[in-house]
């Protein structure tokens, strides 16, 4: 690449930097400070950051920078840019960045931030694009640029009708003035072409293939297979094993033991078995017989836990206040009604579907580790490795490769760790390490189980005048940053209640635990619009009907600094919206359904998105639920950027959420998980897909992410439907048959 | 040593009989369109066609398929019903992460060369094999339905 033709500071906000390529065209490269600040979970501002080219031929190419575990990132980016730039969509190539944060600002795929994060900067780096070809088109013609139009990457003077391509144009627009990105005129939305048109998963046409994408695809030449064999038991160390045996098994080029390092994100104790072959790594590890020292945790269970949860629950007394107003006790003694109830929701495992696998290389000569990652968080596994193995960030090169799904369990790099680790005791070999799907389903960062006592009481006019909480959740030891097992101390709906008291109260754990798909929100659902339902049922009324009454006259809660700066307060105009819209979708309370079916209604706001879903259900004699339609009203923000992707994550989400209330949980005994596989741990099938409606409700927002909010409001969605068809309060996840059998 | 012949081509390899196809395909031959994804028979990511039939390769001993014609997702475009498959795929976007995308291909194209014109019933059934983690089973639905009415007409 080139010289630089120019470099100035635009504007306080962003440096865009123009270039010539080395073979002639554009290059454009912009920083965008400080707007993702706990992105990247620190609390530095880090800088965001865009890159295009164009070349003489006209061919684009956008550096996609975040990784893309199939939420649609790859392709939607890209399409701000191009968006702006009058872009020729099926000019635009889009190659993936590796992981450099000091280059491309936090790269993370996560907590359905991307959106919200890019939505204006990408778009005004494209603006500022188009405005340097649309100069240098004015230049050659000797006219003014304001007089010239733009279309498809082609510059047009209408009032003679040449034309110029950009490609024609990317060299001298080079050397144009580059104009300040905050300044530029964005189009209005009635002119998008590519915003808003559904545009096909930009690696589609690979994967129908069989390309090899993924980061299970590496190859590389002289390459070995590892396989990593870990205690059963959270928190056990490694004592003993018969290394030889498993090195005398066909194929196995060697057995290393490898102490762990850190905690269960980083490396915990194993045996890693190398061959020549996978399947044959994998099949050593039977004579392994490695002896383990499982301390103290072996005796924990899942239902030890919940026998102590429950003891915390009938004793009354949360350990610690979360949040406390007005008077409670009073509000209790002259209630009409009290409603009281205990939630219970279980571990869950992600599971996607592409089992945790890194591959890496010790180059022994640079004293670098180079390495090819399916991760949602690049840049954190690049400073953890190096921080491992002593080395310096730059001397831990991370390829980021498409992962096949992510549902939040790439945020942690486990796998990196042990790639590394394996890598460095074989210099200058590639090494690919796979887990097992049965190392995959024991070897989770676990949605955490939680439990929930929840009391609610009622004026005589059915008023809800109090509610309190009482919830059981987990101490986790060395928990950073962002802790899945807590609860957000208002809400909903503590701020609509005149006294409202959440307390909690923490149990001992060595189980891992991270964020799931929607973390907290995908719980938290489930009990408060579970338990809302019931105290609307105790109301005489339903749940639609009470949530809006609750906010009735509430005003927008002022902007906030959030997670990727200003963020706008919750606005219970836009919840009214969607509810009032899943109402009119799906006919509630009108609905003439067939013999034995029922609706069920559940509302969430999380990740700046507001969701209003109902359910339709029916119950089998012997007790299985079977959703039939699922309605779905979504805010979120006033564009659809891509409505392929969006629809799909919706309506993905949706069954997600199925498979949470219908078959899913992970059970620990003896300190170990005991699932192993899909047989035990079921995923949702095809049959399980009901019809899903979805209908956005555009409001004057900035757009924001959809990998994540529409997935709670159908587990209560569910949930409710089960008891209006059955009258059967399902207080537990996932649905248990055996109380909804009635043959 | 086993003598398969995978897409019309004669391949010999030095591998255990007992070896599963899944981990010759991907670690002796390069073919990593093939997905591993439990291992077990349980997920459908691994499928491909024995003598036209869909079948979960981690679980096929290689030992077990001489004789026998294998074809993969690498060659499902060699064929008009893989090509309007892959056509269909495109045109209603199905995929998310697309991990499981090719083995679902080969369970879909190995229905629709039984049953050019299956019902729902009919289509839930056969791909009831194939976990989509992503869930995208609304628009795989509408995609073998596309595919079944262009497959019909193009036959014609
Ligand atoms: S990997 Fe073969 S069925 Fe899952
Ligand atoms: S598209 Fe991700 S598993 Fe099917």
């Amino acid at each position: 690449m080139s010289e630089l033709a120019e470099t100035m500071q635009v504007s306080r906000r962003t440096l865009l930097k123009a270039s010539v390529l080395a073979g002639g065209g554009l290059m454009l490269s912009a920083t965008i400070p400080g707007i993702a600040r706990a992105a990247t979970g620190s609390a530095q501002a880090a800088p965001l950051n865009a890159f295009v080219t164009i070349a003489p031929d006209g061919a684009i190419t956008i550096v996609g920078k975040n990784p893309e575990i199939g939420q649609g990132i790859k392709t939607m980016l890209p399409m701000l840019i191009a968006e702006e730039l009058d872009a020729d969509w099926d000019k635009v190539a889009i190659v993936q960045g590796d992981s450099d944060s000091r280059k491309y600002g936090p790269q993370l795929a996560g907590g359905s931030f991307a959106t919200p994060m890019n939505w204006i900067p990408m778009r005004q780096v494209g603006a500022a694009g188009r405005a340097m070809l649309l100069e240098a088109a004015a230049k050659r013609w000797g006219v003014t640029a304001s007089s010239l139009t733009t279309s498809k990457g082609v510059v047009t003077n209408p009032a003679n009708g040449k034309t110029l391509t950009y490609g024609e144009l990317a060299t001298d627009a080079a050397a144009s003035a580059v104009p300040d990105p905050g300044k530029v005129a964005l189009k209005d939305p009635k002119d998008f072409h590519i915003i808003g048109r559904k545009i096909g998963g930009i690696d589609s046409p690979k994967i129908i293939h069989g390309e090899p994408i993924y980061g299970v695809d590496t190859q590389l030449p002289g390459m070995v297979y590892a396989a990593y064999e870990r205690a059963p038991v959270f928190g056990a160390k490694y004592l003993s094993a018969n290394l030889a045996a498993a090195k005398a098994e066909p194929g196995v080029i060697d057995v290393i033991a490898i102490p762990g390092s850190g905690g269960p994100e980083q490396l915990v104790d194993g045996v890693a078995v190398i061959a020549k072959n996978w399947w044959l790594a994998n099949k050593a590890r039977s004579k392994l017989g490695v002896q383990w020292d499982n301390g103290e945790w072996a005796s924990h269970s899942t239902r030890g836990y919940d026998e102590q949860a429950r003891a915390f629950m009938a004793s009354g007394k949360p350990a610690e206040s979360l949040n406390k107003k007005g008077d409670t006790a009073a509000a209790f003694a002259s209630a009409a009604k009290v409603v009281d109830a205990e939630y219970h929701y279980p571990f869950l495992a992600h599971v996607p579907m592409e089992p945790m696998n890194c591959t890496a290389q010790w180059h022994s000569k640079t004293g670098t580790m180079e390495m090819w990652a399916p991760t949602q968080t690049p840049n954190g596994g690049q400073q953890s490795v190096a921080k491992m193995l002593g080395l310096p960030e730059d001397k831990v090169v991370v390829h980021i490769t498409r992962s096949g799904g992510g549902f939040g369990r790439r945020l942690i790099n486990d796998f990196m760790h042990q790639a590394a680790a394996i890598a460095k005791a074989k210099p200058d070999t590639p090494v690919q390490l796979i887990w097992t799907r049965e190392d995959d389903v024991r070897g989770d960062h676990y949605r955490p189980a939680g439990w929930h006592r929840l009391r609610a009481a009622l004026d005589d006019k059915g008023k809800l005048t109090a509610i309190e909480d009482h919830f059981v959740t987990f101490d986790l030891p060395g928990a950073g940053g962002f802790n899945p097992a807590t609860m957000p101390k208002d809400h909903f709906p503590y701020a609509f209640v005149p006294n409202a008291s959440y307390g909690q109260s923490k149990m001992k754990t060595a189980v891992p635990m991270g964020a799931l798909r929607a973390p907290t929100s995908n719980a938290l659902s489930f009990v408060f619009q579970s338990f809302l339902d019931e105290v609307a049922h105790e109301a005489g009324t339903d749940l639609p009907t009470l949530l809006l009454a609750l906010v009735d006259g509430a005003e927008a809660e002022p902007a906030q600094q959030g997670f990727f700066g200003k963020q706008p307060g919750f606005d219970p105009g836009r919840m009214r919206s969607v509810i009032k819209k899943a109402v009119a979708m799906s006919d509630w309370g009108h609905a003439s359904l067939p013999q034995g079916h029922a609706l069920g209604f559940g509302y969430y706001y999380s990740h700046l998105g507001h969701f209003a879903e109902v359910a339709e259900v029916s119950v089998s004699k012997a007790g299985l639920v079977t959703v039939h339609n699922v309605w779905i009203a979504g805010d979120v923000g006033s564009t659809i950027i891509n409505p392929f992707g969006a629809l799909n994550q919706v309506q993905g989400a949706a069954i997600d959420g199925i498979g949470q209330a219908l078959s899913l949980a992970v059970e620990l005994d003896k300190g170990a998980v005991t699932n192993s596989n899909f047989h035990n741990y079921a995923i949702p099938r095809m049959p399980v897909a009901p019809q899903i409606y979805v209908e956005f409700v555009p409001s004057d927002n900035a757009p924001t992410g959809l990998g994540e909010p529409a997935l709670p409001p159908v587990i209560p969605a569910v949930t409710n439907a089960v008891f209006a068809a059955t009258g059967k309060r399902i207080r537990s996840l996932p649905i248990d048959k055996k109380l909804l059998a009635t043959a | 040593m086993a003598t398969l012949t995978i897409n019309g081509e004669t391949r010999t390899l030095d591998v255990p009989d007992d070896m599963p196809l899944l981990w010759a395909l991907r670690n002796e031959l390069g073919m990593v369109g093939t997905k591993f994804g439990c291992g077990m028979g349980l997920c459908g990511a691994c499928t491909v066609h024995v003598d036209g039939v869909a079948t979960r390769s981690c679980s096929a001993p290689v030992g077990s398929l001489a004789g026998k014609k294998i074809s993969t997702i690498e060659h499902l475009g060699e064929t008009p019903l893989g090509r309007a498959l892959q056509k269909a795929w495109l045109d209603v976007d199905v995929m998310q992460c697309g991990y499981c995308q090719a083995g679902q291909l080969m369970t879909a194209s190995a229905l629709l060369a039984k049953n050019p014109n299956p019902s729902q019933a009919e289509v839930d059934s056969a791909m009831q094999g194939n976990i989509c983690r992503c869930a995208c089973y609304g628009r795989i639905r509408e995609a073998i339905q596309i595919a079944a009415k262009e497959g019909a007409t193009a036959d014609v």
